[in-house]
């Protein structure tokens, strides 16, 4: 066995530098292990032998007992990492063949050689703070200036928008003065003109009402095939013009849905049943025994060549759609799009840009509305947009507003949210 | 010994063969005495000429012969007119060849000739129509040849009269020579689109057996069904054709991407395989007697005294090729494995790291994203071996190449990986892109290495990377070179790290014919691809194996996982069972699909955790966690469209059960490793169903939801959505089971509720067995190298219990070549555990000691002794738990490769 006669050989090199202890410990637990006493697990669970620590045996539930050994499943080795951060790594990484302390003395005995890299990683670590901290420096000043700007420009900005604000208001009462002059005006006019209405309506709502009462008197007694009064379900389903789900027969569902939906009183079954019924499912283009060739398949292709008619398009079609909803301002678009339900993809540029759906007031209060942290130093990436370019795609990130990727061989950009 | 069959009606002579086999088998191969050309016969998946054994006549009469099949008790009973065999031990008959008398043997022929003497038919109309026609035969003279040996040395057979043919069947009569016209699609066949020039007509070839006594068929996959057959009267029988089947449907008998053309029939009584080794598209008819009855017709059947033995009839049908049959006559079920191993091979034993976890996923998006997974197994505390890049990491699809933009330098990457003793797996697919500025097609095509089309000109299909060409991989040259392509000079940037994954390999052709190539096109000799299709994905996965191995100058096991495959592919990795989907049936269904795969030979079987198509919910991806952990092959993969899913990133809950689930693995891997050695040796699978351990406990025939690994270890996973409890039967008529993490002892047989929550995997060691683990999890397998071993020693009702445990590198053939391996032996009994060599030709040193014994059953001792030879008797630490009867012996620290004995006292 090796183990036992590396161990004391080892511990002696470590302990001519170090604090006496044993190994895995960190300076904070030494005094938990005292040689010359039995030693009590950390959890309190049970007491052994000092001999049994660091035996490469686990003996306590919280492993505590082997603090410089893998044999502990829940245990934690403490490496001093001189010149650099100490640190606990998991007990399994003790010995693994895998260098995880920069001081090397997690693999005293794996038979890998891991070099002391703590020196190199704390002089560079010290480099990396000189630079953040140069960094932060800078940082704060353009902060300051950044704060600076974007009070002085908010408040202008507020200026503005009051100014807009207080005309507004000017026009707004303007116009309700001249309103009021002319509802003045026309009132006799107005007066005359709904009594004649009025009566004129109650006329005719007495002429409906008999109309109607006859036609369903009319329409029940032609349902009511047995003439007992009652519309049964049999009854319905004499009457192929009630099938809904066009099967060529009507259903006792169907028709009792007829029945709810018919009457009054009876106000059941208001959604149809048989409309969502019998939809295609993905299974049903199969060949015999066979499959159905992927290239029919829904799923998107990734990186399908030029000469195939790819349907990533269809998938991007499906994630602009998407991408309009969340983007909100539901109305707008469709004022722009004049009633259209489908939109080319050549025609998003024109209603896209919201600005120019906008007022200027309107987007003055949206600007000022924005959260710009919270002395307004972020307030400068308003209108400001960065592009990423990468191998297929261009992303752009415009900070308030919008961010999005466009293929870089052309195509449709895609909202990202 | 050899014989001649006359067709009654077209007067075309075949020549039959039957062969004695060692190992208690019979080969019965039928061809045509002398076709026009040369019919396929399937090379490369038999691992050598079988031995032969004498086959002595031991009685005759005017129409039939009753040969002796060596010493197994074994009599074949061969019947001239009608054709027939039927096989019997002792008194019993254990099974017939061509009862119905549905011998079919579409013979070579000129076209528009006017023999069309006999109903062909394109195979997939076969089904319908077939009433079938051969017959006759004429006994000839013992062959002299090779291996057939004759009995009865030297008089020809007393001339056996019936040199004339006699028909039979009415039936067939009406099939006659009058029958003019030619079947259409005789000729040429249009499948929507695609038309199949059958360039030689109709090739086809079946044969009928019948099994009475049986009513349990397993095999023949790949399938996406129970594990038990079913009947398939009145519908589309079993299909094999490799085929890359897009989002495959479940409990369907479609073709899927691999076969393998073993059937096994079980029942109390005895076990037995049917190997059909032909590589067309293959059609497998089951019908049974029984399949209509209700239990309870059964039962009336039993008490009227009457009621016919319950049998099984079995047909199988080629397009083409000839037949070659072989009888694996058990009697056990691991008789049966022994025999087909010793055909087609046994499972290569894979370096351990295999057995471990992979972390899969199409794609790991770049060098950084591929960083980031392998640190996240760091960060997180779960172990992991493998990370894999599917096809995206390739410049445009072209294999063997790099994305330079996303894998700017993979040799860094790589070697990243292996200073965490990590692997990784690159995806090489048999699709090449055509492309002149890719060296590999320019090198394949100016070799002439291509398939070709019937025409001659290299054959081009639609795939990942656009248009591509297909290698000829039944060509052995062309998989010289393709191995020549993973040497460390030729892939760019592979490292010993590296290894390979081949998809697509059915092979998958997006606008062939169901997604596969042309029947009509032409493979190196001439031979249509229709005679080697099933073959195609087998030479795949093998010459990418030797690829592998001979990079290292055949030093270093190779690791190559395929979708396609067939007999004998086991001799070259692992398989998985293709693209699944996120969903619990998908989940549920990977255990008969793999247990399936085991009773064929092929052990090293997985299915994606997590599923590949869609997204799992959080409960769904640990239950996947959870039932890989206890299958072979233990790979989470995911589609492209599909979010992310490493264990992570379902909150803290979720990644600690997947923590334990994928831990519970890597402690098992000694008993993982040696009963993968056990499949290597012996041919006996590694995931077992029950029945194959208790074979005469007719329960267990059916159950496919729980399954055995080894013999030690019974697993029955929860499956079930929101599961409360799962019911597990435990088999073994006073047999005793402890459940592996409670450690509670159960007494079998009997239907044991087991509740659960989402941390359980329920799990059982059977009483009487020994399991090694290593439970000192590290972050890969290959860190846990020098850990110390556990020994968990379940005691039967007697007191006695027995294991064993392999070790060796974990990567290298030197266990093979050089012997150097420990095959230890455990065994209890009297209160004493003993430690011995279970092979004395292994000699290895292993650093791993033994850390504890755990013996479950066991009472307090007073004291406990171990005792080395040589050396003095020490005194071990104990601890006892009476609620549970655990005895955990302390540290008995001895070398793993060391003699010893523990005495409890």
């Amino acid at each position: 066995m090796l183990l036992p006669l590396l161990l004391p050989v080892l511990s002696a090199l470590v302990s001519a530098v170090e604090v006496k202890r044993p190994r895995g410990v960190s300076l904070t637990n030494h005094h938990f292990y005292e040689e010359s006493k039995p030693f009590t697990c950390l959890d309190g669970s049970s007491t052994i032998a000092f001999d049994w620590v660091n035996d490469d045996y686990c003996d306590c539930q919280d492993g505590s007992d082997e603090p410089g050994t893998s044999a502990c499943p829940t245990g934690r080795f403490h490496c001093t990492n001189a010149g650099y951060r100490p640190q606990y790594i998991p007990s399994s990484r003790v010995n693994d063949g895998v260098c995880d302390c920069c001081d090397a003395t997690d693999e005293y005995n794996s038979g890998f050689v891991c070099e002391n890299t703590c020196k190199e990683m704390g002089r560079k670590e010290r480099e990396t703070l000189a630079q953040m901290a140069e960094v932060a420096r800078e940082g704060f000043q353009l902060k300051q200036v950044l704060i600076e700007e974007a009070s002085k420009g908010r408040e202008d900005k507020q200026r503005t928008l009051a100014e807009l604000q207080e005309g507004k208001k000017s026009l707004e009462e303007q116009v309700e003065t001249l309103r009021s002059g002319k509802e003045t005006a026309e009132k006799p006019e107005k007066e005359a003109k709904e009594i004649h209405q009025k009566k004129w309506e109650e006329q005719k709502a007495a002429e409906m009402a008999a109309r109607e009462q006859a036609r369903a008197s009319e329409a029940f007694q032609e349902l009511d095939d047995d003439g007992d009064g009652l519309v049964s379900v049999a009854e319905l389903q004499t009457h192929a013009e009630l099938d809904v789900d066009g099967d060529g027969t009507l259903s006792e569902t169907e028709a009792q849905v007829w029945r709810g939906a018919a009457f009054p009183g009876a106000q059941r079954g208001a959604a149809f049943p048989g409309g969502q019924r019998g939809m295609a499912f993905p299974g049903g283009r199969r060949s015999p025994g066979g499959g159905v060739p992927r290239e029919e398949a829904p799923e998107p292709q990734p990186d399908l060549s030029p000469e195939q008619p790819a349907p990533e398009d269809d998938y991007e079609e499906e994630e602009e759609e998407e991408g309009d909803d969340e983007e909100s301002n539901e109305e707008e678009p469709k004022v722009a799009r004049g009633g259209a339900v489908t939109w080319p993809s050549w025609g998003r540029s024109l209603w896209r840009p919201q600005s120019l759906q906008q007022s200027p007031h309107e987007n003055l209060e949206k600007e000022i509305s924005f959260d710009f942290g919270p002395q307004g130093e972020f307030a400068y990436l308003y209108s400001q947009c960065y592009e990423l370019t990468t191998n297929e795609y261009v992303y752009r990130l415009c900070p308030f507003n919008r961010v999005s990727q466009k293929p870089k061989h052309g195509g449709a950009e895609t909202n990202l949210g | 010994m050899k014989l001649q069959l006359i067709n009654e009606v077209n007067k075309v002579p075949l020549l039959l063969e039957l062969v004695g086999l060692q190992g208690n088998m019979t080969r019965i191969k039928i061809n045509e005495l002398s076709p026009l050309r040369p019919r396929y016969e399937v090379p490369d998946v038999l691992v050598r000429d079988p031995p032969t054994t004498w086959l002595a006549v031991t009685g005759r009469d005017e129409n039939s012969v009753e040969l002796s099949l060596g010493d197994s008790g074994h009599k074949l009973i061969l019947t001239g007119k009608p054709f027939r065999m039927d096989l019997l031990q002792g008194r019993e008959l254990v099974l017939s060849v061509n009862p119905r008398g549905l011998l079919h043997f579409e013979h070579l022929r000129h076209r528009k000739d006017s023999f069309s003497d006999k109903v062909s038919s394109s195979v997939g109309s076969l089904w319908d129509k077939i009433k079938s026609l051969f017959y006759r035969e004429e006994p000839k003279e013992p062959a002299p040849e090779g291996g057939a040996a004759g009995e009865e040395p030297e008089p020809a057979v007393p001339e056996d009269q019936e040199s004339s043919e006699k028909s039979t069947k009415s039936e067939e009569v009406s099939d006659g020579p009058d029958r003019a016209e030619e079947e259409l699609g005789s000729w040429e066949e249009t499948f929507k689109t695609h038309t199949d020039s059958k360039p030689n007509g109709p090739t086809s070839v079946g044969l009928d057996f019948s099994l009475p006594g049986f009513e349990h068929v397993y095999g023949i996959p790949e399938h996406a069904d129970n594990l038990r057959l079913r009947t398939t009267e009145g519908g589309d029988p079993y299909r094999l054709y490799n085929l890359d089947v897009f989002q495959y449907e479940l409990y369907n008998l479609m073709a899927l991407y691999g076969s393998v053309p073993l059937l096994l029939a079980h029942n109390t009584q005895r076990t037995l395989g049917i190997f059909w080794l032909n590589a067309a598209e293959t059609w497998v008819d089951i019908s049974s007697n029984t399949a209509g009855k209700t239990l309870f017709g059964k039962m009336l059947d039993y008490m009227h005294g009457g009621g016919e033995t319950p049998q099984t009839d079995v047909r199988w049908m080629s397009e083409s090729g000839i037949i070659d049959v072989f009888l694996l006559l058990g009697p056990a079920p691991s008789d049966v494995f022994r025999q087909y191993t010793a055909l087609t091979g046994t499972q290569a034993l894979p370096p351990l790291f295999a057995m471990a976890y992979h972390q899969s996923r199409w794609n790991y998006n770049d060098e950084e994203d591929v960083a980031a997974v392998d640190e996240g197994f760091d960060t997180h505390d779960i172990p992991c071996d493998v990370i894999w890049l599917d096809i995206e990491h390739t410049d445009g699809k072209r294999y063997f190449t790099w994305d330079t933009n996303k894998f700017p330098q993979p040799r860094n990457m790589l070697g990243r990986l292996a200073a965490k003793r990590r692997k990784m797996v690159s995806i090489v697919d048999p699709h090449i892109k055509v492309d002149s500025g890719y060296q590999v097609h320019n090198e394949i095509r100016s070799r002439g290495f291509y398939v070709k089309t019937k025409d001659g000109s290299d054959y081009e299909g639609w795939c990942w990377p656009g248009s591509a060409g297909y290698p000829d991989f039944t060509n052995p040259e062309m998989r010289t070179w393709w191995a020549s392509m993973f040497s460390y000079d030729q892939y760019e940037a592979s490292m010993e790290n590296l290894y390979i994954w081949n998809d697509m390999n059915e092979p998958s052709v997006f606008n062939g014919p169901e997604v596969t190539m042309y029947k009509d096109a032409l493979h190196q000799g001439g031979w249509e691809h229709r005679d080697v299709h099933n073959l195609y994905g087998l030479y795949v996965q093998m010459a990418t194996a030797q690829g592998l191995e001979q990079r290292s100058g055949g030093l270093e096991r190779p690791f190559v996982l395929s979708r396609a495959f067939f007999a004998g592919s086991q001799r070259y990795g692992a398989v998985w069972t293709g693209d699944n989907a996120a969903e619990w049936d998908h989940m549920k269904i990977s255990i008969p699909m793999c247990l399936s795969l085991a009773l064929v030979g092929i052990s090293f079987c997985g299915a994606d955790v997590g599923g590949f198509f869609k997204s799992p919910d959080a409960e769904l991806l640990v239950r996947w966690y959870q039932v890989g952990a206890y299958q072979p092959f233990y790979r989470a993969h995911a589609h492209l469209d599909t979010v992310r899913r490493e264990p992570w990133l379902f909150g803290e809950e979720n990644k600690a059960l997947i923590r334990a689930a994928i831990r519970q693995r890597y402690a098992l891997l000694p008993y993982w490793y040696t009963t993968f050695y056990h499949s290597y040796r012996s041919g006996q699978p590694v995931m077992r169903p029950l029945w194959v351990e208790y074979p005469d406990d007719v329960t267990t025939f059916s159950i496919d939801d729980q399954f055995l690994i080894g013999n030690a270890l019974l697993v029955h996973p929860v499956t079930e959505q929101g599961a409360q409890g799962v019911q597990i039967y435990l088999p073994g008529k006073g047999e005793v089971w402890y459940d592996v993490h409670s450690h509670q002892k159960h007494h079998a047989p009997q239907m044991l509720y087991m509740p659960v929550t989402m941390s359980s995997i329920p799990a059982y060691q059977r009483g009487g067995s020994i399991v090694p683990r290593k439970e000192r999890v590290r972050r890969s397998s290959d860190c846990m190298y020098h850990d110390p071993y556990t020994l968990y020693v379940a005691l039967s009702p007697q007191g006695t219990a027995e294991g064993d445990l392999f070790i060796d590198d974990g990567h290298t053939y030197n266990f093979e070549s050089k012997a150097q391996y420990l095959h230890r032996h455990f065994s209890f009994a009297s209160n004493t555990l003993t430690a011995r060599s279970a092979d004395s030709k292994g000699i290895f040193e292993s650093p791993a000691w033994i850390e504890r014994v755990v013996i479950l059953g066991a009472g307090k001792p007073a004291a406990v002794f171990l005792r080395q030879p040589g050396m003095a008797e020490t005194r071990l630490d104990f601890q006892h738990e009476p609620e549970t009867s655990v005895l955990t012996l302390r540290k008995p620290g001895v070398n793993i490769g060391a003699n010893w004995s523990i005495s409890l006292r």
